[in-house]
Parts: structure tokens; sequence; C-alpha cells
């Protein structure tokens, strides 16, 4: 049974703390999703916890036991770097059985160790050559094989897909899941990119500026983000933000989006007179006819296919750019004048001071830390 | 590649023609002079058109140097054993102290490491003579003057800094994840540094120890101080050419060429070791 604790990591570099009173559990066989932005601090806490670089305050405690002050070598962890950090001297094959070899298998051990990972991974046939003869692809999968092969109890891989081509990157999320659970290790990875999180992540640890902002399942993060960074991150096409005012009447809160009202019914009162900015997911609008009830006029800008979706950027009445994202092959205009609704329940109200999203009532749980 | 013009490739023929006059011409002329005798030598104006002898090498080999004056004995055979003992025995011991140090200067950044790597580089701005006066005293106190074992510490001062820095560069070099993957999959630092860091930085190892060879056979005024004359190398003992009937042009100039022999060979060998750990060094210096 492998948990990671981490507790009340500090680190800095000169005065910059580049993680800050930093708090974290990973439940064992959980395979938690380190997302954020570069220099956000995500590179530095893998590095941490695999022992490599010491905190300057703070707890890691690895299946139970305080692992702070213990050896890198000691630690029982994986890891694929980012940068893969083969060994360019050795083959493919040594590369894969320094775990081995250091847990002092007999030969014939590491043989049968390597072998197998290798052909899990099928880089079977390319274990005799050094590192400067293998594709990107195959130095990827010999850098997860060397953090596989050991069988460690704790995996943490940084962002192992960052430096493969698009293509690869694809197959290996779809394959990554299933290998991951067949290892049954705890694992954590980091990533840029958020539908490698939203893939592979039981939960996802949303960090910035050496803090973590939001941690959930995928859904939680995608369905009540807790501010508008985050929001902006997830999603693909970005969310639309419009600055607004909310206003009140006698059936509720609304904003007015091109002198249309919209009715947000979940919104708390306390939003009224306040500047927000709310916040649209492209797929919640839909078009609808100009006479209909709430529909906003709009121009239509562009239309870009996106494989199974269509995105389209239209332009209000007032020039503020929307975009709206519709399953392929489903009716819309292309240009020209047109009308959507908006459906104000799905929205999201941030405060546009703090950046923090104005909770409703439905959704108060799941801000930092609590369980999802 | 860009590509060169007609004009532009004759320029750098001809440029690179004249370097290598220069700076070979030295060499071709002191391997000419070692086959002639004193009086070929000094005929003026010099000849290209004389009867080889071998008479210089043969005075070398057996020790038996005939002047005008008589027949002397001359150890340049023991000092060429002296210089490659004591060049090899330099050089092994810095490897021995620098290479881990370069290692430490370059992966631990601890409280005053800068500075003493500094003060450890800053031993080659010292003019040598300002060092030696002192040092001659110390040596006679310590019993180490005209010792080998005080010959080689000295030379310390010549081969450790050099390997030091630039081995430390080549370390430098290594992506220090590199290194962090072999600890995190189970190895001591110990095993870290002698399966990853020595192999990554073997070809700068190889060059450092290879230029402080050539800094500390071709050195003179230590040995010429501190030893005496059965422990002399061949810098020093090339003086004894210098007798009370003239100088012994001929003999000199085989002295010379059997010198220059071993480390010639060794960085014709080298070469391409060479350069690239010097521009390496100098770059990350």
């Amino acid at each position: 049974m492998t948990t990671l604790q981490l507790q009340n990591i500090t680190k800095r570099y000169k005065s910059q703390a580049v993680l800050d009173d930093l708090t974290l559990d990973v439940a064992d066989g959980e395979t938690l999703v380190l997302f954020g932005p570069s220099g956000a601090g995500k590179t530095v806490l893998l590095r941490l916890i695999a022992g490599v670089i010491e905190p300057d305050a703070g707890k890691i405690v690895i299946g139970g036991e305080d692992m702070t002050e213990v050896d890198a070598e000691h630690r029982g962890i994986g890891m694929a770097f980012q940068n893969f950090a083969l060994f360019p001297h050795m083959n493919a094959f040594d590369n894969i059985a320094s775990p081995l070899e250091a847990n002092r298998s007999s030969a014939a051990g590491i043989r049968e160790g390597v072998e197998k990972v290798a052909k899990l991974l099928k880089i079977d046939h390319v274990l005799s050559h050094r590192p400067k003869a293998l594709s990107n692809g195959q130095k990827q999968r010999t850098a997860l094989a060397r953090a596989l092969a050991g069988s460690p109890p704790v995996l943490l891989l940084d962002d192992p897909l960052r430096n493969v081509d698009a293509k690869l990157r694809f197959e290996m999320r779809l394959e990554l899941p299933r290998l991951l659970a067949k290892q049954g290790a705890t694992v954590i990875y980091v990533t840029q990119d958020y539908k490698e999180a939203m893939a592979l992540g039981d939960r996802i640890a949303v960090m910035s500026q050496g803090r973590i902002r939001q941690i959930g399942t995928p859904e939680d993060i995608y369905n009540t983000p807790a501010d508008i960074d985050i929001a902006r991150l997830f999603g693909d096409p970005t969310i639309n933000l419009l600055t607004v005012i909310p206003k009140k009447d006698a059936s509720g809160v609304y904003v007015e989006l091109s002198n249309v009202r919209v009715p947000l019914p979940s919104m708390p009162e306390s939003v009224v007179g306040k500047e927000c900015v709310l916040g649209l997911r492209p797929e919640t609008i839909v078009f609808t006819e100009p006479s209909a009830q709430g529909a906003i006029p709009v121009t239509v800008e562009a239309e870009t296919p996106l494989n199974e979706k269509t995105v389209t950027l239209l332009l209000t009445a007032r020039g503020r750019e929307i975009l709206l994202s519709r399953p392929a092959g489903t009716p819309g205009p292309s240009s020209g004048p047109a009308a959507i609704a908006v459906n104000g329940a799905a929205a999201f109200l941030f405060d546009k001071e703090s950046g923090a999203r104005i909770a409703t009532p439905a959704t108060t749980t799941n801000r930092n830390g609590e369980a999802a | 590649m860009e590509s060169t013009s007609t004009p532009e490739r004759i320029l750098r023929g001809i440029a690179l023609t004249l370097v290598i006059l220069f700076f070979m011409f030295p060499i071709f002329w002191i391997f000419m002079m070692s086959f002639q005798t004193n009086e070929t030598i000094l005929q003026i104006p010099p000849s290209l058109s004389f009867t080889p002898t071998l008479s210089n090498y043969m005075a070398l080999i057996t020790g038996k140097l005939t002047t005008a004056a008589g027949t002397l004995d001359i150890a340049f055979m023991g000092n060429l054993g002296n210089s490659v003992f004591l060049s090899t025995a330099s050089v092994a011991v810095s490897l021995l102290l620098g290479v881990p140090a370069a290692y430490a200067f370059a992966r631990h950044k601890f409280r005053g490491s800068e500075d003493i790597a500094f003060t450890l580089l800053s031993f080659r701005f010292a003019p040598p003579l300002l060092v030696l006066l002192p040092l001659t005293q110390y040596f006679q106190w310590l019993g180490l003057s005209d010792t080998y074992i005080g010959l080689i510490w000295v030379y310390q001062l010549i081969c450790l800094p050099l390997i030091l820095w630039i081995v430390r560069g080549y370390f430098e070099d290594i992506s220090a994840d590199v290194e962090y993957a072999y600890r995190i999959a189970g190895h001591s630092w110990f095993a870290t540094f002698r399966k990853i860091a020595l192999p990554l930085a073997g070809p700068g190892i190889a060059a450092a120890g290879l230029l402080a060879f050539i800094f500390a056979w071709n050195n003179f005024v230590f040995a010429l101080v501190l030893a005496s004359a059965s422990k002399q190398p061949v810098t020093v003992g090339a003086l004894a050419f210098v007798t009370s009937s003239g100088i012994q042009y001929g003999q000199i100039a085989a002295a010379i060429v059997l010198s220059i022999a071993p480390t010639l060979a060794l960085a014709l060998y080298a070469q391409r070791y060479l350069v690239e750990g010097l521009s390496l060094g100098a770059v990350k210096g």
C-alpha cells in the first residue's frame, strides 16, 4: 500500500518561493495529474518527491514512512523525465536494466524484466541501440520502460509526452491509462496539456505559482472551475469570457448581453451590481431562430471544422468575440447574421477583481483540497 | 556547409600554408639539424645539402659526448626517463585528485566552492620564480628537495588547476537529469559518479590529462631549482650541451627531437579530444 503525502512543502530559490506551503495527498494506486503552466513548480515538486532536491520546509511521506531525509536511491520511485534523460553511453537494454541492476537481480532476472517491459512498450526490437540511434518515440518509450522496469510503487512521470509528435502522443494517451493500471502504482503525472490531464487523471491538481489552486476529478475541474484561469486552461475551444454587471428584477438575477436578458437562475443575489466576468463554454451556446425568446443577434465571422466538432467565431452587436462549438454535421450558418441562445444555468460567473468563481448553491463543494 | 567561392578557397589555402610553414618550420629545421655535425650547422650560409650523420643520436644514447676538449658524460637517457616518470606520475596524481574535485565543484554548490576553485586556479597566475624561493626553503626543511615526490608535488601546481577547470566544464555539461535518473533508479551517488559522470566526461578527462602532461613535460624552472642532476627531466638536462668548448647544436637538436617525440605522438593521437576539450573548457569555464 503506497500512499503519498506532501505536508506543507516549501522550496525557495534565492528569495523566490517555487513551492509555497504545498500540501497534497495521493491515494494508493491513484493517478494524480499535476496540471499547470510552465514555472508553476510541477517539475520541482516531482524532484522533491524523487529526492534529488531537498525541500526547505515540510515533510514527504511515502507509504506511511517519512522520506524527507532519505536518499533518492532508497525511496522506491520510478521517474520518467520530460527530456528523457537516457544514459547516452548505454544501449536501450542497459538503460532499462538500470533499476533492476540496482535491485541486485540475477542476470537472467534482469534480462527477463527488461524484455517484459520492452515488449509491453513495443521497443523490444531496438534494445541494442544507443539512445542516439532511437527515434523520439522510441526514446520516450525507453525512458518510460526504465521508469517502469523496477516495478516501483510510486511512479513520477514528468510530461513524458511533451517531446513526441502529435500522432504518438495521441496513441500514448490511449495506451498509458491501461499501462498504468497494470502497473498498479501510485502515479503522479505532470502535463501542460489539458486533454492529457482529463484523459489520464483520476484526479487533477491544478498548480500555478507554487500553489495548488484546485484539486478534483476531471469533471469537477471542468464543471466547477475554482477561478477564471482554471476555466480558461480547461476546454477547447477556450471558454468565452465577457465582462458583465449582473442585475436583478422580480424574476431573479440576470445579465444583459446585447440588450437581451439572460437569466442566471442559480446565482446568489450578492453579485448584483458587482463587476463580474461571465464564463460561457462554447458548447453550451447554440444557434437559434432570430425570433425566438432570448435570442441574441450576432454576425458569423469564421467557421473552423475540427474533426468531431465545428467551431464558429461570432461577433456580437458590441463587437465582442464569442466562440460557439457544435457537433460536426449539425446544421448552422457559416456566414452572415445569425442568432444564438445562451443557457444561463450552465454559465459561470467570476468575480472580476479576484478571478474566483462565484459559487452557486448547487455547486459549492470541491474547492481547494476537499475530497471529490 | 556554406558554399565558398573559388578565390576565397585559394586565399584560405594560402593562409593555411603560411600558418603551417610558420609553425612547422622550426620543427623541420631542428629535425634536419639533428642529423648534422656542429660544423655543417654553423656554416654560413646554411645549406640543405649535407651528409646525414647519426653521431648526435649515438652520443645521446651512449651517454658519451665527444667535444673538442675531450669526452663528457651526459645523462640524457636518464633525463628522458625522469621526464616520462615525473610527467606521468604528476598527471596520474592530478587526475586522482582533480577529477573528483572537479565533480564536486560542478555538482555541489557549497559555501565557498567558487572561492576554493578560483584559489586553485590562481596557482597558475603566480610567476613560478616567485613561488620558488620560499618553496626551496620549505623543501629543504621538509627533506623534499631533490626527491621525485617533491617534484611531483610541485608539478601539481601546473597540472591540478588545469585538470580541475577543464574537467569541471565537462561535468557541468552533463545534464543533471541523467545523473538524477541513475540515482532514482536506485544507485548510490558513488555508483552514479563511476557509471555515468566518468564515462560521459571521458573525452574531457583525456584531453585535460594530455594537456597537463604536455605542460608538465615542458616545465623547466621547477626542476632546475628543486632537483639535482639525477632527478632532472630533459628540459633541464639539455643545459649539459652548453659545454666549456662550445654549444653542441647537433646534440641539442637530437635531444629536442627525442624529447618532443612522446608528446607529439600523444598529441597527434589524441588531437580530436584535445581540441574538443579545450573549446569546451573555454565555453563552460
